[in-house]
């Protein structure tokens, strides 16, 4: 069992846990993530490590509330263990050698955007951040975004904080004014990503998506993860898993990697409501 | 001692009737009663030379087991077959003994060969029922010992060397130990309950199993090693699923069968109130004819499809599945659509409305027609495509079952281990690779085998460690 050592509720559907997994806080690079079970009967999700305590032995996670998973996940407290919590899987994101690099990231996105632009930060490379949510309320890591960038551009879809608009927007006008970054990285939502890509190459600047896809076991095993690749005009499968979760952006079949993520969209939608009915039923 | 049967035909499985477990998860085969294993032991000649027992891969002295059972001393029985074996419920269940120790048997020259599975079977649920002792604890050796992979070979190597005194910690990736055992053969032909219980005989027995840890990533061999461990044995498995290569392979609805039988078997996604989702009814397409295949096919079934379909590019003759698997299945009413290759997996595209629901998922795979041509190097007649055969076939679910590749983690975390062509680790007779003291065994070797020879290898990588170790 995994012992959550520390719970903080960052927005109303977005939730940080400390967990206590000596093993993988030992390994855990930027870019690289975990898979957890709730409890015996549970599902397996994998997450985006957001940040390790080697010292402690924790590894943090920040994960939105969108299924049933997520919702038993964000009813556990600190001093809750979990059934299960393994990793670090997947290849860490490749930054040797990167010396100016913009990041971008949508949502919840940010939160596996972060310890990628703090390491560069550490390595002394020039960050820029652009990191765009729907509204206020939802923004998260604002202030931590700020300590590890020498640019920070924070984006709201209603414009009720920071500037009113897409994360391409900034990503845009940056590349038109003659910044040459080595490298853009990119998270958060298949769609944001694509239009990062599409803003991004005109200018010819690299582009590095983080996937995550629907998986089972995250070895290997199991090719749920599988994407498509167009690599000089023929077709590759990858998994997400063991190639992953990084990717060249130019390459990526977002288009399918966005239907792909709806294949269990009735199921999901459907527990999840009877997992609120469930709790709310405790409630009462 | 009663006199031999000399009845040419073996005493019949009783089994679950096919309409009703077509529909249910419950074990297909229900086995022998005690006289129904008495009446087949006494079908045994008890030849000197025992060919029976050069058919086993892990060496059980089939004869003598089976005279325990003419006695009626079950338990004596038990612990003829333990010494050899691991995992005997197991083996008696998922065994090809067809064409392993029953295709040696002399009775088989004229009509059929002592039913010494369903012997194995018999004697290891008897035990695994009535005798509740747990086996005795060897005395700690003092020598520490890893595996990789708690399936077959893993398990196998693990409980030989439990058995000699060694201090056995095992690694596994998932959250059950088990492997293959657990997430890819079906409850209704493995019930998962046995897995657990010959699990649980190898942890009185004094094995450790440390699940969630990734070996490549977790830990690496050379940490292990560093721990204090003096031998590591890697029986981590198959590793990737294969795909054809055809356009469609990422429409939902298609599945590796490695991913369906997960989502059922380890996910229980079978059961009423699943957490894991898998896409069930309608008309399923099983593409090969393996073992995997049959079982991916039947559990679609009791998911409750309403037609289920292999598709397998060979005939009925070169099908590689167990005989047995293939009837269970065509009493369930699996159809076969042999001498057939898929060319393309259709998706449902609405131009109308890019919300519609149904929207990028299967609705039919194009084929075409096969027939056999000149023998292959293996001997195995080549399919070759019969031109202007193509057809469409209506289908919601295709199950991908052509086979695995092997998984790059270990491989490409451990210096030094050599790998071949196809990206199996190298060993030599004794399992050993090129690396000091790391053993490998199963299919992470071999590529996609059987349960059983995995188990050989796991058993002759442990006899090599402990020679290795004791010196």
């Amino acid at each position: 069992m995994y012992r959550i050592v520390d719970k903080k509720v960052l927005n109303p559907t977005v939730v940080q846990l400390q967990i206590e997994a000596p093993l993988v806080a030992r390994k855990a690079r930027p870019g690289q993530f975990i898979i957890l079970r709730v409890d015996e009967e549970g599902e397996r999700i994998p997450l985006t490590v957001a940040g390790v305590d080697r010292e402690k032995g924790t590894v943090k996670i920040i994960y939105q509330i969108v299924g049933a998973t997520t919702e038993k996940l964000a009813h556990k407290e600190a001093g809750d263990c979990l059934q299960d919590f393994v990793g670090p899987l997947g290849v860490a994101t490749h930054l040797e050698g990167l010396k100016k690099v913009c990041i971008v990231g949508g949502g919840v996105g940010c939160a596996i955007a972060m310890p990628i632009a703090e390491a560069l930060h550490d390595m002394g490379a020039d960050v820029t951040s652009i990191i765009g949510f729907r509204s206020k309320e939802l923004l998260i890591l604002e202030d931590a975004f700020k300590a590890c960038s020498n640019t920070l551009r924070v984006m709201t879809d209603d414009g009720s904080y920071g500037e009113k608009g897409n994360v391409t927007a900034p990503l845009r006008e940056l590349l038109e004014a003659g910044e040459k970054f080595d490298m853009i990285i990119t998270i958060g939502p298949l769609i944001m990503m694509k239009f990062v890509v599409a803003t991004a190459k005109p200018f010819g600047i690299p582009v590095t998506a983080s996937m995550n896809p629907i998986m089972i076991d995250g070895t290997g095993m199991c090719g749920g993860c599988r994407l498509t690749l167009n690599v000089d005009g023929k077709k590759v499968t990858k998994f997400a898993c063991v190639d992953g979760p990084d990717f060249n952006g130019y390459e990526i079949d977002f288009d399918e990697a966005m239907t792909r993520g709806r294949m269990y969209g009735t199921f999901e939608r459907h527990k999840h409501e009877e997992t609120c009915n469930l709790f709310n039923q405790e409630v009462r | 001692m009663a006199k031999a049967n000399m009845s040419p035909t073996k005493n019949e499985m009783p089994t679950q009737n096919a309409r009703v477990r077509a529909h249910n998860f419950q074990e297909v085969a229900l086995g022998y009663t005690e006289d129904q294993a008495i009446n087949e032991a006494n079908r045994c000649l008890n030849c000197k030379n025992m060919p029976c027992v050069a058919g086993c891969p892990v060496r059980i002295r089939i004869p003598d087991f089976i005279a325990k059972i003419k006695e009626g001393d079950f338990e004596g029985a038990y612990q003829i077959i333990s010494q050899s074996s691991s995992l005997p419920a197991v083996c008696g269940r998922v065994c090809p003994q067809e064409v392993q120790c029953e295709s040696r048997c002399v009775r088989g020259a004229k009509g059929e060969s002592v039913g010494i599975g369903r012997l194995e079977r018999f004697v290891a649920d008897w035990h695994n029922t009535l005798c509740a002792e747990a086996p005795i604890r060897p005395e700690c050796n003092g020598h520490k010992v890893a595996v990789v992979g708690s399936g077959p070979s893993g398990l196998t190597c693990a409980g030989d060397l439990a058995r000699k005194g060694y201090d056995v910690t095992v690694f596994e990736a998932l959250h059950t130990a088990g492997g293959v055992l657990v997430y890819g053969i079906p409850e209704f032909r493995l019930p998962k309950a046995i897995v657990a219980k010959e699990v649980d005989t190898l942890k009185k027995l004094g094995v450790k199993i440390e699940t969630n840890v990734v070996i490549g990533k977790t830990l690496t061999v050379d940490e292990l090693f560093a721990q204090g461990f003096e031998a590591v044995f890697i029986g981590s498995g198959a590793g990737l699923p294969n795909f054809m290569g055809i356009p469609g392979e990422s429409l939902c609805g298609v599945y590796s069968a490695n991913e369906f039988l997960t989502r059922s078997n380890l996910m229980k996604a079978y059961l009423e109130h699943p957490e894991t989702p898998i896409m069930k009814g309608g008309k399923v397409a099983v593409v090969g004819g393996g073992n995997v295949a049959m079982d991916a096919a039947r559990t679609a079934l009791r998911l409750g499809a309403e037609r289920v379909s292999i598709v397998y590019r060979r005939s009925m003759e070169e099908l590689p599945a167990r005989r047995e698997e293939v009837t269970h299945a065509e009493e369930e009413g699996i159809e076969f659509c042999l001498l057939c290759n898929p060319t393309e997996i259709l998706g449902y595209h609405n131009p109308d409305d890019p919300r519609d629901p149904k929207n990028g998922f299967v609705k039919g795979m194009t084929c075409v027609r096969m027939e056999l041509g000149e023998p292959d190097e293996r001997g195995r007649r080549r399919p070759v495509v019969v031109e202007g055969s193509e057809f469409t076939m209506e289908v919601d679910t295709v199950i991908m079952s052509i086979g695995t590749s092997p998984n790059p983690l270990i491989k490409s975390t451990t210096e030094g281990l050599e790998v071949n062509g196809r990206g199996g680790i190298v060993i030599n007779e004794e399992g050993l690779t090129s690396r000091r003291g790391v053993y490998a065994g199963g299919d992470a070797v071999t590529g996609a085998a059987t349960v059983i020879s995995a188990m050989g290898a796991g058993k002759t990588a442990a006899q090599a460690i402990h020679e290795a170790l004791s010196k």
